[in-house]
């Protein structure tokens, strides 16, 4: 089987969120798709542009869907759900032939000939599917109790996103079930985790991160599972903050889905960036029998 | 208790933020559906659902002088559950142009990450994250802004020194030029 298809990785991927890029592409490569990254991709505006004007977020996004298509590319795909969000909407937007004027009237170029869009979870559920990945593992995730948390807009809303249930989402739970682990039943998959108030207002994510940790922990979890840098980052990163505010001592790692998953497939952990984490997960995956 | 006068809304702003959204305010029930979901609204002064009954009631001031549409983070709870489908991320998305507009900025530290990180876009082309809490520091003077992390973040190399200029930067710019020409000239009008 053979896969390809282009590749935004998103502007955190060359920093807070090395190892998610790292783990994607050899996740990818392991399962037989081929990446290839868009050549001279932009920021897609991220929140704040869509915070100031509907169609500066969209002509940023679009750049990179005209780009792709320029270079080829009929589908992209990206890891990051805000990049995600982001560029679908654009999507939307030029495709809309009374709104797409706008669009190019800023970006100065033909939208007509645009790349759709997708995440990698869903490319590597949909298209390489949960059977082929059962057989690709060589290290079975076994004792090891994980929750999956997908972050508010994986799958919101619905009709933007058209991928997995917008309340119960159960793709990356798949992923890791497939892998071995003992997936928990996490309630609070789709909660925000305080997105970027991280530095403006910092005890906004130390409440809801706080809610998050405080419900993995009393389900036992012993690895939180992600699928997007902005909550990786406020769980693992900020979890010493959320520690201080909230009076808690967690220590519970938070991983990409990409990082266990290709360790199941036998990658090393330095092949997904593993000692990038902040909470060390190697005493548990030791102990699990994963390293 | 504070009081909204009802005998005088302002239409003009209700009829703004549905032409701007593309959503009907007027559908809005107030089943409080979005407050219940609302991870934010412990942080709001004033809840999501009786921001869409003020909007309905033309409280132009009372809306956008609120704080929760800066802390808002379009997380979709509220979209999702609408039960009348009612994009309501989308309407606090556009109260909050129309604040910046009016040039309320209730939550100014939000205010002024969301302007860094766009300068950053538009300088480099892709967001610099080093130069971004820089520039946030010095717009707010607020120096010791997640200096704890530094001891767990440095060890790990993640941050590049240096901006990461893509050959396509002054296509981005650009984007950024015509977007203020355009409501430069919108103002004119």
């Amino acid at each position: 089987m053979s896969i390809s298809v282009g590749y935004y990785p998103g502007c955190s991927g060359s920093g807070t969120s090395v190892e998610y890029d790292k783990s994607t592409r050899a996740v990818c490569k392991k399962l037989g798709i081929e990446l290839t990254e868009i050549d001279d991709w932009s920021c897609c505006g991220s929140t704040p542009a869509h915070t100031v004007d509907h169609t500066l977020s969209a002509a940023l996004s679009a750049r990179n869907l005209v780009l792709a298509a320029k270079q080829g590319q009929e589908e992209v795909v990206t890891p990051c759900p805000s990049c995600l969000a982001n560029l679908r909407t654009a999507s939307h937007k030029i495709e809309d032939e009374a709104y797409r004027p706008k669009v190019e009237a800023l970006l100065d170029d033909s939208c007509e000939s645009a790349a759709t869009v997708a995440s990698t979870l869903q490319l590597i559920v949909e298209k390489v599917g949960l059977d082929a990945i059962k057989k690709a593992v060589v290290k079975p995730l076994k004792d090891l109790n994980v929750a999956c948390y997908y972050g508010c807009i994986m799958n919101r809303p619905p009709e933007l996103m058209q991928f997995d249930d917008p309340e119960n989402p159960m793709a990356m739970d798949k992923i890791m079930e497939a892998c071995g682990a003992t997936v928990l039943p996490f309630p609070l998959k789709v909660e925000c985790c305080g997105a970027a108030a991280g530095m403006p207002k910092k005890e906004i994510v130390t409440e809801l991160s706080g809610r998050l940790l405080n419900v993995a922990d009393s389900l036992n979890t012993e690895i939180i599972v992600t699928a997007c840098p902005l909550c990786q980052m406020n769980l693992d990163l900020r979890q010493g903050q959320v520690n201080r505010a909230n009076g808690t001592g967690y220590d519970i790692p938070v991983v990409y889905f990409t990082q266990l998953l290709g360790l199941a497939l036998g990658l090393s952990a330095d092949e997904v960036g593993l000692s990038k984490l902040v909470v060390d997960p190697t005493p548990r995956l030791r102990f699990a029998g994963v390293l | 208790m504070e009081t909204i006068p009802l005998n005088s809304p302002d239409k003009d702003f209700i009829r703004e933020v549905q032409e701007r959204s593309g959503q009907n305010v007027q559908s809005c029930y107030q089943c409080g559906n979005c407050t219940a979901g609302c991870p934010y609204n412990f942080a709001y002064d004033v809840s999501v659902s009786r921001i869409m009954r003020l909007v309905q009631l033309g409280q132009r001031e009372a809306v956008l002088k609120s704080h929760s549409i800066w802390l808002c983070a379009t997380c979709q709870s509220c979209t999702t559950r609408c039960p009348n489908s009612i994009e309501v991320a989308k309407i606090m998305d556009v109260l909050r142009h129309m604040a910046r507009e009016a040039g309320y900025a209730t939550e100014r530290n939000v205010k002024a990450f969301g302007d860094a990180f766009l300068e950053s876009v538009e300088k480099h082309g892709r967001v610099y994250e080093l130069g971004v809490t820089a520039s946030y520091v010095k717009k707010t003077g607020r120096f010791w802004t997640d200096v704890d992390l530094a001891p767990a973040m440095l060890p790990k190399n993640k941050l590049s020194i240096k901006p990461h200029e893509i050959r396509g930067k002054e296509h981005v710019a650009e984007i950024f030029k015509r977007y203020r020409e355009r409501d430069a000239a919108k103002e004119n009008r």
